[in-house]
């Protein structure tokens, strides 16, 4: 049976088209200024993948920030639902999942069935999100990718203002004016958003495995900020950016197997 | 620094920077002439008063280093005036970067400043003040000296921030001069936007024009966002007439006459600053000279 997930967020779509349990085409862009033609492109390059064409999509499911603008859905899932249901199924002893995107960070508690329990979110707010990183590199004249392995040389960290972005790159001017170096500075984005993420999952109780996933799990330096603050490693499954996706695509795959009975 | 690197691609968040010299007033070696250099996170301004009088004042945009903000702001201000920072008798410094103005004999928090020169520019009557900046908002009680009885100040997020309008102007491709009136052409208000988070001005914009909203309609909401912000926060310093509003947003009409809308209580008029009338803007560096005489005296003195 096929099935296809989209997880059309704020920065980009990721789509996932699975077979019998098993992923067969995975892309992703940007969502942009038109997010549905974007999220149509990604579909069609995902399926060229699996050589497959859309008549053979059983059912397909969305989910995300824009999800009300996902074109293709039969039906849409919760990104808190399809979080869980895909980590367990990629790490069956998951029962902690964070997801850090773009502009939203989340924590979720779930059961061995991927069924979730509870869960703290962190919105409308910059500061605990991937933006957060983002506006940094920009304020530092890093690439945003090199920034992780940049934070990784630093010796020491310097508190920055974790609690709003625009109050963090105004201290992180102050820290290149006086000469801090930038692996140290990036470090302290890191280590100030880490301080976020972590004092919200310890709202919720930390239940190990914790599994760590969204664009910004693909960070080594926030990993390794975040594992320092927990005390803890948390586990990172491959493409953790299509969490959220093949999450869809699962129950897109419960749906139509219910649907067929 | 960035203007004019490309033609086609106006700026439309960029503000103009200005200086004025009061006509009338003459100086010479004999009188006290102080001077205020207020270094905001988006704003340098520098005034120069004549015996406690304003006689200049320069605006200019903050670069990335604070000592070469000051600097660039306090030249503006004495620009054209005959006068040399050396004939300066006390120069404060304020502002977020006050601890970086090299030539100041001492740094005061802008909240004094604002306090001081809010009473300068509208008289004893003052007794609450906002001064909403580029990525503060603060509201001060004041006595009827200008001396600071209460505040509140934004201290854990820059939502609804003059920062989050430059996002606008740009994106809206608007002059920033304009988004508070056109702000004000709208025929219903909008409900206000739920996030003013500065960071996600953008796609909150963007995802609003998408459904099909003028730029009107998306400047009033998110205005209307900022303005509830701004009333909060007066609402919980406590609201006590006369009210003003200092810094760069008090320019914004559509931020100003909403505080009115959802206060109930009318501003004191904005001077007539494009012409002959004090700018609010410069209320910190204002008050900062006039902090500079009373400092300056109270030296003599001992």
């Amino acid at each position: 049976m096929i099935t296809c997930g989209m997880d059309l967020g704020t920065q980009r779509v990721k789509v996932v088209v699975l077979k019998d349990g098993k992923v067969v085409g995975r892309a992703q862009g940007f969502s942009g200024f038109d997010p549905t033609k974007a999220a149509e492109k990604a579909v069609s390059d995902a399926l060229k993948e699996a050589n497959l064409t859309m008549s053979d999509v059983k059912h397909f499911s969305a989910t995300g920030s824009a999800v009300d603008m996902a074109p293709y859905a039969n039906s849409t899932v919760s990104m808190m639902g399809a979080d869980a249901k895909a980590g367990v199924f990629l790490v069956p002893a998951a029962r902690t999942i964070i997801d850090v995107g773009a502009e939203e960070a989340r924590a979720l508690k779930c059961d061995e069935k991927g069924i979730m329990v509870d869960f703290v979110v962190n919105e409308r707010c910059a500061a605990g999100a991937g933006a957060f990183i983002e506006a940094m590199s920009r304020a530092l004249e890093v690439k945003l990718e090199e920034m992780g392995p940049l934070s990784l040389k630093a010796e020491r960290a310097s508190p920055i203002n974790a609690s709003c972005v625009i109050f963090g790159e105004s201290d992180v001017v102050s820290l290149i004016h006086r000469q801090e170096s930038k692996p140290e500075i990036a470090r302290a984005v890191f280590d100030a958003m880490a301080d976020r993420v972590s004092s919200m999952i310890h709202r919720l109780g930390v239940n190990p495995e914790v599994v760590l996933v969204g664009g910004v799990a693909k960070d080594v330096g926030f990993v390794a900020s975040l594992n320092r603050k927990l005390g803890l490693s948390v586990v990172i499954p491959e493409y953790p950016d299509y969490v959220g996706a093949l999450g869809a695509a699962l129950t897109a795959a419960s749906r139509a197997a219910k649907e067929a009975q | 620094m960035m203007s004019g690197s490309d033609p086609s691609k106006e700026e439309f968040w960029r503000w103009q920077e200005y200086h004025r010299i009061v006509p009338d007033i003459k100086w010479s070696s004999k009188d006290v002439i102080t001077a205020g250099v207020d270094v905001g996170s988006v704003g340098s301004k520098a005034a120069v008063m004549v015996n406690g009088k304003a006689y200049s004042w320069g605006i200019t945009r903050t670069g990335a280093n604070s000592p070469e903000s000051a600097n660039k702001a306090l030249d503006y201000a004495l620009k054209d005036t005959g006068l040399k920072v050396s004939d300066l008798k006390f120069i404060v410094g304020t502002g977020y970067g006050r601890v970086n103005v090299p030539m100041a004999n001492k740094a005061i928090t802008e909240i004094a400043c604002h306090a001081k020169g809010a009473n300068y520019i509208w008289g004893p009557s003052v007794r609450t003040v906002l001064d909403v900046g580029g990525q503060d908002i603060k509201a001060i009680k004041i006595d009827e000296t200008g001396r600071v009885v209460s505040f509140l100040m934004n201290d854990k997020c820059a939502a609804g921030t003059g920062r989050g309008m430059e996002v606008f102007a740009d994106l809206l491709q608007i002059p920033i001069e304009d988004i508070g009136e056109i702000s004000l052409t709208v025929e219903k208000e909008p409900e206000p936007v739920s996030c003013t988070c500065v960071a996600f001005a953008k796609t909150e914009a963007m995802g609003l024009l998408r459904k099909g909203w003028s730029k009107e309609k998306v400047l009033a909401a998110y205005t209307r966002a900022m303005a509830v912000r701004m009333a909060n926060l007066i609402n919980r310093v406590g609201l006590e007439r006369e009210l003003v509003v200092t810094g760069g947003q008090s320019k914004n009409r559509g931020i100003v006459s909403r505080i009115e809308t959802i206060l109930g209580v009318k501003c004191l008029p904005m001077p007539n600053w494009r012409e002959d009338g004090l700018d609010p803007m410069v209320a910190g560096a204002l008050g900062a000279a006039l902090i500079g005489k009373a400092l300056y005296e109270k030296a003599q003195k001992t």
